[in-house]
């Protein structure tokens, strides 16, 4: 069973088994403009939630990604360093950022669902 | 995710500020889709839909127009303006012929730089384009510090636009003809569409073009004009900004500023050498000795080794992780391709080619001093 679930920040995560891969959404991704530059964290490195995790660079500003769950990175995508417009073209798919290995399912509850996201963006104006 | 600041000079506080003003263009801007952002006091657009890479490589191929109405138009009239500026500014202003136009900037008693700007003599008066978030201290310092008889005329029923890019020329010649044949640094009066416009060939982005001046309630017809031609396309404050730090241009507040120099500012050469001989401007000691001496810092051009962009406040160290400068302007240049900053170095250190490290988040990162010029001006030459 898997399931996308959103943060305030505007990650999204996909949890199958007990590792979930982060991307950030595409509202997230309109904001930014053209990604020119993804720094993504190394392989084995823990991470809190809502810590921070990655960088991803528009042309207009730096901007950090944070973790939606506290746990270990097992997986990053090498392809945004050759190709940082994955993000643009394919926020929820080819421009995924990382794996984490899940430390703690209970952390998943703060999180929102679809419905509850695209709210909480309407909300945003 | 959480971002930082968007573009130099833009702040991401809440848009229903009463207080921001909005140039003739707006509702245009808002119709093509404008992301509108408070910059300088005004609501301007950052980017259109097209979005700032492309905007910018558009202004590169083609041709872009930029609203900058927001910045200071000024006319200085009286018996001698020219003798009366030069007593506020280093450029030789009383050499100005007629239809030229020149790059300078209002120094203070330490040679800091309070504005720069471009003053072009007209003819019947000096015509003055400032910053838009120095406009209203610099006018008060033209009223406070020239001369009875030199009137300050602020020209807020005026706007401006830029059009910029190859194919500038050929379509400024449609609506004036002559105009694609104007020397760089020049200026023309024309009448398009029964408006009466200043025309200079200038502009901030590298590349050949114009800076139109225009009666306000005109604007939106000759903004429009320009706009049905092929190859014309709006491009925003994001795309002027990536622009010109491509080209090696300063933006005043982040480049230069009240503590720089124009000489440690590598702008020496705006200053003329009856200028540089006999002074008479604010700060003339300072500027006129460091010339002779030479800096302790400099502007300079850096190259990042890998992707990463090295934003303005990244500190610069040399090879051994020593403190020599600071990053004033840093991004993505996406003719370059890849990142591009300037900075203050050291003059130990300000050498084409010296290694350096750029500490992003924490981590030096090597790069290089490289000539300020990332893309090659196409300023037109006749």
């Amino acid at each position: 069973m898997s399931y996308l679930k959103y943060s305030e920040e505007h990650e999204w995560i996909l949890l199958e088994g007990d590792v979930v891969t982060v991307g950030i959404s595409d509202f997230a991704q309109q904001q930014l403009g053209d990604v020119v530059f993804v720094e993504l964290p190394t392989v084995g490195r823990r991470v809190e939630q809502f810590g921070d995790a990655a960088v991803v660079e528009s042309v207009k500003a730096a901007s950090e990604v944070f973790a939606p769950v506290s746990g270990q990175i097992v997986e990053v995508n090498e392809a945004l360093e050759r190709d940082p417009e994955l993000v643009n073209r394919s926020p929820t798919g080819d421009g995924w950022f990382m794996k984490i290995r899940l430390g703690d399912p209970e952390e998943l509850e703060g999180l929102m669902d679809e419905a509850e996201y695209a709210d909480f963006v309407a909300s945003q104006g | 995710m959480r971002g930082g600041r968007a573009i130099a000079g833009t702040d991401t506080a809440d848009l229903n500020r009463s207080d921001l003003k909005r140039t003739a263009l707006y509702e245009l801007h808002v119709a093509h889709g404008g992301k509108m952002v408070p910059f300088a006091g005004y609501e301007m657009p950052v980017q259109y839909p097209a979005g700032i890479l492309t905007e910018h490589n558009h202004t590169r191929a083609k041709a872009s127009i930029f609203d900058v109405s927001h910045m200071g138009q000024i006319a200085l009239r009286g018996a001698d303006p020219s003798t009366a500026l030069e007593t506020l500014v280093p450029g030789d202003i009383a050499g100005l012929a007629p239809g030229r136009m020149r790059y300078t900037m209002f120094t203070n008693e330490t040679g800091g730089i309070l504005d720069d700007l471009m003053v072009t003599n007209v003819g019947e008066y000096l015509f003055l384009v400032v910053n838009a978030a120095c406009k209203d201290s610099d006018i008060a310092h033209l009223k406070d510090r020239l001369p009875g008889g030199i009137e300050v005329e602020i020209l807020d029923n005026r706007s401006l636009i830029a059009l910029q890019g190859p194919a500038a020329a050929a379509i400024m010649a449609r609506y004036a003809p002559g105009a694609d044949t104007m020397p760089f640094m020049t200026a023309l009066p024309f009448e398009i569409d029964g408006s009466r416009l200043a025309v200079t060939r200038s502009g901030y982005t590298g590349e050949d073009g114009y800076e139109i001046s225009i009666p306000s309630d005109a604007a939106l017809r000759i903004t429009e004009l320009f706009l049905s031609a092929k190859d014309v396309e709006f491009a925003g404050l994001g795309a002027r900004d990536s622009l010109r730090l491509e080209a090696g241009l300063c933006l005043h507040g982040h480049d230069i500023d009240e503590t720089t120099t124009p000489v440690e500012a590598a702008l020496t050469w705006s200053i003329g050498k009856r200028r540089r001989a006999a002074g008479g401007f604010p700060g003339d000691t300072v500027i006129k000795q460091q010339i002779a001496d030479g800096v302790a810092r400099k502007r300079v051009g850096i190259l990042p080794d890998g992707k990463a962009p090295a934003r303005e406040g990244t500190g610069i160290t040399d090879a051994d992780g020593a403190p020599i400068g600071t990053v004033t302007s840093g991004g993505f240049g996406p003719s370059v391709e890849g990142p591009v900053a300037m900075g203050y170095v050291d003059i130990a250190h300000a050498t084409t080619d010296t290694p350096v490290n750029l500490v992003v988040r924490g981590q030096p990162r090597p790069g290089r001093i490289a000539p300020m010029q990332f893309v090659p001006n196409r300023y037109y030459r006749e």
